[in-house]
């Protein structure tokens, strides 16, 4: 057979079951199949989830503790996911807390990627002491430890969801500017932009019209990057109790309720916590796929 | 070369001039903070304190002169290490971080040494079986490892190993064993980087010239991938290790919540929630100092190791 088959000779792929397999996997490989399932799910669940949770997410009756999923032999259908050690039902939560995460994702990268983008675009035309200004407060969300000033805030203004907002804004502005910054160092020595300045463009100008959409890219696939770091800042921060303050639902708080309770009931903690890992999967997934599309000059992130 | 000497002089200068500025910045935002918190004076008072006491306790914090003021004089006992008494053990902060440093230190390296001996092996296999699927494998996992929130990969670890195995301890330090569970779940995420840096390092080289040259001399391909292209492939992850120290400090304040681990970690949260800003002014600012100094000696160490910077 093969073995005895003269060096060159073409090997003959068998017709049918192969070639299928093959489509199906040239699909797989080309098209991020599974993150789009996943964020097209959670982004459903978000915005319909006073429809889809079978429960109430914030009030529970302590009679009904600690209840285990469907899948135990215990378990009832009432509570597919199971309950909570106040009762309340883990499976209304979490579609609750998708809503919770995405937008304060969302309320982040507004801000986050606007200021960054802009305060880049500044760095990387204007140089000089503006840049080197810039610049080295964009290290310094580096070199102090952000989750420190983080839990210190929380406790000397209390935790709220506008706190988190602006902590996790002052926390992903520096990566756009840096990013950006590059980029508009690199754009503004091209023959294009400079034969828009010849012919009279101002510098908002130039910035706006001829920088950016050049640079936009490179925006979009960092915004993608960051969606999973932030839900897992966001994660980490409830966890420790100084995120998004209770009842309301956060994935990253639900984990810390089942943390003690670990040895007799596993799900309250092994639950939200699968859902953030799905999401931040799926969103890391999409970052790369993106940018290996849209901005191979990145890949070294 | 004429004029090396000079360039090095300069770029310390320049960074030591730029660590001090940031060491600056940081004082101003915890001095902001602690100021924020309310009255110092309030965390001492009791139902015995007399109004003479008040006054007295506002003088001696300097209570009673502008903030501006208040902040040199606190800056100028912070830059001579004395950052107050905490208030929660009641001793300096000096002392009880010399007491604590050790654990965490001691924590940060086993998950160094797990990260490297996870992450590299890993990645360097999979850019030399680039696109099959052992590559994929590899890459998977570190799209897992990215993607896990360290606190629940933690509280995992324990059912896993310490409820449902009986393996390993759920919590403290002592024993080897007691640090196989908090290594693992605060290396986790550095591996996952280091692997995906180790793999498109590794890949970046094997497509180049030199790499090409040597191939067509006849050089065997294990000579190739090992003694050209994975030594300098190395020196990807070496720069990376900056960054990886920002991720440690916020990964061993979780870390150390999670497994009670008796560090620095976790003295910060205690800090935080005791509202004790004298201890947690001093761990701001001794994080702080630590990435400043390692990051300044990693890249005079990635000058020494790779000559094509110096030429820059």
């Amino acid at each position: 057979m093969t073995a005895q088959a003269e060096a060159g000779t073409p090997v003959r792929i068998p017709p049918g079951v192969r070639v299928a397999a093959g489509k199906t996997f040239y699909v797989l490989r080309r098209w991020p199949v599974l993150p789009i399932i996943i964020l097209g799910a959670v982004t459903v669940g978000a915005i319909f989830a006073p429809l889809l949770s079978p429960h109430d997410p914030l009030l529970g009756k302590l009679i009904d503790e600690r209840e285990p999923p469907a899948w135990h032999a215990e378990g009832s259908t009432r509570f597919l996911l199971g309950t909570d050690p106040l009762g309340r039902d883990i499976l209304s939560r979490i579609i609750y807390g998708a809503q919770v995460s995405l937008k304060l994702a969302g309320a982040v990268l507004a801000v986050g990627t606007i200021v960054g983008t802009i305060l880049g675009l500044i760095s990387g035309w204007y140089g000089g002491l503006i840049d080197e200004f810039l610049m080295r407060l964009a290290e310094l969300n580096f070199a102090v430890p952000f989750v420190l000033v983080a839990l210190a805030s929380a406790v000397v203004f209390g935790p709220s969801f506008g706190l988190m907002v602006i902590l996790l804004s002052i926390y992903s502005w520096a990566g756009f500017a840096r990013q950006i910054r590059a980029e508009t160092l690199r754009l503004k020595s091209t023959d294009y932009v400079a034969l828009a300045r010849v012919a009279g463009a101002s510098v908002p100008r130039t910035l706006f019209r001829h920088i950016l959409p050049g640079v936009i890219n490179t925006v979009v696939v960092l915004m993608t990057l960051n969606l999973g770091q932030l839900i897992l800042a966001e994660a980490g921060l409830s966890f420790l109790g100084v995120g998004i303050p209770g009842p309301t639902p956060a994935w990253g708080s639900m984990v810390a309720d089942g943390r003690d309770y670990i040895s007799q009931n596993y799900w309250i903690a092994l639950l939200p916590g699968l859902a953030i890992f799905f999401v931040v999967y799926a969103m890391n997934f999409m970052g790369d796929w993106l940018r290996d599309r849209w901005d191979p000059r990145l890949r070294q992130l | 070369m004429p004029g090396t000497g000079f360039g090095v002089a300069r770029f310390l200068i320049r960074r030591v001039a730029l660590g001090l500025f940031v060491m600056w910045f940081a004082t101003i935002i915890v001095f902001a903070l602690s100021r924020a918190a309310g009255d110092p004076r309030y965390l001492f008072v009791s139902e015995y304190s007399t109004k003479e006491q008040w006054e007295e306790w506002g003088v001696r914090f300097g209570l009673d002169r502008p903030y501006p003021m208040q902040y040199l004089i606190w800056l100028g006992k912070a830059v001579r290490g004395n950052f107050g008494e905490s208030i929660y053990f009641n001793d300096e902060p000096k002392k009880i971080i010399g007491g604590r440093w050790l654990a965490t230190f001691q924590l940060a390296i086993a998950a160094y040494i797990f990260a490297i001996i996870l992450g590299v092996p890993l990645g360097a296999w999979s850019a030399i079986t680039r696109g099959t699927g052992l590559d994929l494998l590899a890459r998977s996992i570190a799209l897992v490892g990215q993607a896990m929130p360290g606190f629940w990969l933690g509280i995992m670890l324990i059912l896993l190993f310490s409820v449902i195995l009986g393996l390993l301890p759920t919590s403290g330090s002592g024993t080897w064993k007691h640090f196989v569970l908090p290594a693992v779940t605060l290396g986790w995420f550095p591996a996952a980087g280091i692997l995906r840096l180790v793999r498109s390092s590794m890949l970046d080289t094997l497509d180049s010239e030199y790499i090409k040259f040597a191939r067509a001399k006849g050089v065997t391909s294990r000579k190739i991938i090992w003694k050209h292209a994975f030594r300098n492939a190395l020196i990807v992850p070496m720069t990376y290790a900056g960054i990886l120290l920002a991720a440690f400090i916020t990964g061993a304040v979780v870390t150390e919540t999670v497994f009670l681990w008796p560090g620095l970690g976790r003295l910060s949260v205690q800090a935080v929630f005791n509202t004790d800003f004298p201890m947690l002014s001093a761990l701001v600012m001794l994080f702080t100092a630590t990435f400043l100094v390692v990051n300044l000696v990693i890249d005079m160490l990635y000058v020494v190791i790779d000559p094509r910077i110096r030429i820059q």
